[in-house]
């Protein structure tokens, strides 16, 4: 038995579960006439690729319980294989990403294979050296990356058109984001989501009633791989120079940390988390040296308090259920 | 319908189940029962395929099925529960028992990303179906709850509901009573005759002697991994054998 | 040859650092089958301490065992304070909990201390020694020393001691060890000081060979993870031979192949061995029970 005290704006199948979507929607469209100059612009633009590489980790991390510590890895290998088919080999960008975006899908899908019947630690572990060997060679194949100094990026054109400056690309970042929010609400809501959630909750169980664990798990990882690369191409042409940085396992922990603080399983908590901790090092640019020990702070504070997310919490805060 | 012929498992040197012979026929309620480490569990974990045999052959409506994935299982009709609980806690009761009917549904991650047409609906039609076993197995009044904040005796029962919504060939229930309290596993024996009555095969792995001997066709008996004997309730009570066993391991126990 | 054997030694030093760490590792692992993502700062946290305290003019023995003490409540304090109250999480959650923890130690030593490379003196002078034609640094030697002496201690205590059982009761099977009356909770706590400690002799050894700075505890860190996960995660033989293999193959492939790769390498390794062998060289099977 359920009674709602409050209107559950997130519960599937809810009819208010179109508002948030709406909101979202609104702030996005708003923001271009209100945001003073283009340093904002750069701010939404990055926070709007942070939460597209989220919401898709989270589909690993929060649905499948499975974690990745090496997802910038393939953010990295979207950024450098976009910029290298496009400056060194003069490939159409729109040609170079998505040519980029299927080797990784495929080299995901290949790791994924190998390394998801590990669980846990074990997992933790294959995915953060995969992330490292990326960014190891990343770093030293300076004949094609510029090595650790990086190398510029072509602009991005797609049909003649070119999309250049923060006013442009903030339209297709925004899009993206709504996207990923809409298939990914999609997704949870539907059997595979459930499948996903319920061969988290249990392995063994999902698997007796025909779940296909292996199977999920694998693409999920690949999808989620996908997203990164595709993301990491975009924000490669966008930014016009790219560093190994991108690809670091730094660069990893913090997408994971945005996942969790966010809240597992929780499109929206994506949303939240990636924006929050998008924006902290903004916020404390003044404290130069501060955000490690902030990262760090929120991420035990939200593991010891709110486990399940800030969002999740938020939404059972306000939604009383009786059992 | 089952046909369970000299099955054996080894971990490793110690042999878990040993040369076990036994058929199910369609229809009936077969229990396995056995003193604690007798290898029960292990047998129903070959059978389900959790676990590959060692030696011997499991033939489902004649097909081989020894070795087979859980989830490859599941499409020839296989079902089942387990020992100690395995619900997906993260879910709600009634998402739960749809997970069982997951082999019917549409589960390609590209099409639910669009909503490709017909999902929601057939989607919707098996939520009520959900509501109507948890009615079912007596869960009803759970239906809105998070499986999490359920007492430990409607997870039992939460259990066969998903397994139900498979639509079950053979319906394996590895100790459906335990833990439970006394009105309970009169309940939970109640259920399990009207699954019986339905025309449901089912297996069961169980220690309350009342309820097996009140819901089963037949009762196989295992002991230290071999089979001890084998026949109908009334049988089993009289067999010397099955007497001492029990006896022993009492005496053992105590 | 001659370059054979430089290697040999180069490897052997930092193997043992390794070994360190991988103990450390495991001995958590051990108690709470938690894998420490901060033990690489506990390393870092030795390393620093002990040359802020030298280079504030405190003699080099004060130093060392001052910073070995100061990190072991740190593990204590990160315990108390982190681990325990994150409570009974899966997996997963205990890696990010622990990856929170590192990114505090790091950052804190990043605001109080600061961001430059500091060398610690080494403790018995610069002077190679040459050994069949290659040469040796005493402080490789003090490396290699210590590390036997740690792992034969290890060895007596968990073999012999009442405390050392306990921990490894609790490793085996923590309820069964509780009903025979060992304090889990404490075994824990225990453990993360032990581990603490054991990481801060590391980075002391290490500092004056390789230089330390507040950065250094990721990759020291990742890298005994691989050692103790090549080894078997749990195994303290294990722990020893991953470090020492993981030491080995890096300095041989820094000579023989390329030292841009070298720090590839444990990562290499560990795919490897995961796809292949994911208990780890030593390690014993997860047992799954439904």
């Amino acid at each position: 038995m359920t009674s709602l005290s409050f209107p559950n704006l997130l519960e599937p199948r809810s009819p208010m579960r179109f508002v948030p979507l709406a909101i979202l929607v609104a702030v996005l469209a708003t923001l271009p006439f209100v945001l003073p100059n283009v340093w904002y612009f750069d701010v939404a633009i990055r926070i709007a690729a942070n939460i597209t590489v989220v919401i898709a980790l989270n589909l690993l991390i929060g649905h499948c319980g499975q974690i990745s510590l090496g997802h910038a890895g393939f953010f990295g290998l979207g950024a450098y294989g976009s910029a290298i088919l496009t400056s060194l080999y003069a490939w159409p960008p729109m040609l170079a990403l998505a040519a980029t975006a299927i080797v990784v899908g495929l080299l995901a899908w290949l790791v994924a294979v190998a390394i998801l019947r590990l669980q846990g630690h074990y997992l933790a572990m294959a995915t953060l050296g995969l992330g490292i060997i990326v960014s190891i060679v990343l770093t030293n194949e300076s004949a094609f990356t510029g090595g650790p100094d990086g190398m510029s990026v072509p602009d991005f054109a797609v049909f003649g058109l070119r999309i250049a400056g923060e006013k442009a690309w903030y339209w297709v970042f925004a899009g993206l984001v709504v996207a990923a929010v809409v298939f990914a609400t999609n997704i949870v809501e539907s059997p595979a989501g459930r499948a996903l959630r319920a061969l988290h909750g249990s392995e063994i169980a999902a698997r007796v009633v025909g779940i296909d664990t292996a199977s999920f798990k694998t693409r999920v990882f690949a999808l989620s791989a996908v997203v990164a690369a595709v993301m990491g191409s975009l924000s490669a042409h966008y930014m016009g120079f790219i560093t190994p940085g991108v690809a670091g396992f730094s660069k990893s922990v913090e997408l994971v940390t945005m996942v969790v603080v966010g809240g597992l399983a929780s499109v929206w908590g994506s949303v939240f988390g990636a924006a929050l901790l998008t924006l902290l090092p903004d916020v404390l640019a003044h404290l130069e040296g501060w955000e490690t020990l902030a990262f760090g702070m929120i991420l035990v504070a939200t593991m010891i308090f709110l486990p399940r997310g800030i969002v999740p919490s938020l939404v059972a805060f306000f939604t009383k259920k009786e059992g | 319908m089952l046909v369970v012929e000299n099955l054996t498992k080894t971990f490793g040197g110690v042999t878990a189940v040993s040369d076990v012979s036994f058929t199910v026929e369609k229809g009936t309620t077969h229990a396995v029962i056995g003193p604690n480490g007798a290898g029960k569990t292990t047998l129903f974990n070959l059978i389900t395929g959790v676990y590959t045999p060692t030696l011997g052959s499991i033939r489902l409506e004649g097909v081989e099925i020894g070795g087979i994935a859980p989830e490859k299982l599941a499409r020839r009709g296989v079902s089942r529960t387990f020992q100690n609980l395995q619900v997906s806690m993260n879910l709600s009761a009634l998402e739960n028992v749809m997970t069982g009917a997951h082999l019917e549904l549409n589960s390609s991650l590209v099409a639910a990303m669009v909503r490709w047409p017909g999902i929601a609906a057939k989607d919707r039609a098996l939520r009520a179906r959900a509501a109507e076993l948890l009615d079912f197995v007596g869960c009803g009044r759970y239906a809105g709850a998070d499986a999490r904040s359920m007492p430990y005796g409607a997870l039992k029962r939460l259990e066969i509901a998903r397994a139900l919504a498979a639509d079950p060939k053979i319906l394996f229930l590895d100790e459906p009573a335990a833990g439970l309290n006394h009105t309970e596993t009169h309940e939970i024996e109640g259920l399990i005759a009207e699954l019986g009555r339905r025309g449901i095969t089912v297996v069961l792995v169980e220690h309350d002697m009342k309820l097996v001997m009140s819901v089963s066709t037949r009762i196989v008996v295992l002991d230290y991994g071999k089979k001890l004997a084998e026949g109908t309730p009334e049988e089993i009570r009289t067999n010397r054998d099955v007497i001492a066993a029990y006896l022993g391991a009492e005496t053992e126990g105590a | 040859m001659f370059q054979f054997l430089q290697l040999f030694f180069t490897g052997l030093t930092i193997g043992s650092s390794y070994a360190l760490a991988a103990l450390g590792f495991s001995i958590i692992y051990n108690a709470s089958g938690v894998i420490n993502f901060a033990q690489g700062e506990f390393i870092m946290l030795g390393g620093m301490i002990a040359a802020f305290l030298s280079l504030a003019g405190v003699p080099l023995p004060v130093a060392v065992i001052a910073a070995v003490v100061l990190v072991g409540l740190v593990g204590l304090l990160v315990e108390k304070l982190a681990i325990e109250p994150a409570g009974k999480t899966d997996a997963t959650g205990i890696v990010i909990v622990t990856i929170g923890v590192s990114m505090i130690l790091r950052g804190l030593v990043e605001v109080t201390l600061d961001k430059k490379n500091h060398a610690l003196p080494a403790f018995s002078g610069t002077t190679p020694i040459s050994v069949l034609g290659a040469t040796i640094l005493p402080q490789s030697l003090w490396v290699m020393a210590t590390t036997a002496v740690v792992v034969i201690a290890l060895a007596v205590f968990f073999g012999r001691t009442r405390w050392g059982k306990g921990m490894l009761a609790t490793a085996h099977n923590r309820i069964a060890a509780q009903l025979v009356g060992i304090d889990t909770k404490r075994v824990l706590l225990a453990s993360f000081g032990l581990s603490a400690a054991l990481g801060a002799t590391g980075g002391i050894l290490l500092a004056p060979i390789a230089t330390t700075s507040y950065d250094v505890g990721i990759m020291l860190g990742l890298k005994g993870v691989v050692a103790a996960t090549l080894g078997g995660l749990g195994s303290g033989v294990g722990a020893v031979a991953g470090g020492v293999l993981l030491g080995l193959v890096e300095a041989f492939t820094a000579g023989y192949v390329s030292s841009a790769y070298k720090d590839a390498v444990p990562f290499v390794l560990v795919l490897v061995i995961l796809v292949v062998r994911p208990r780890g060289l030593f390690g014993l099977g997860p047992a799954t029970r439904v």
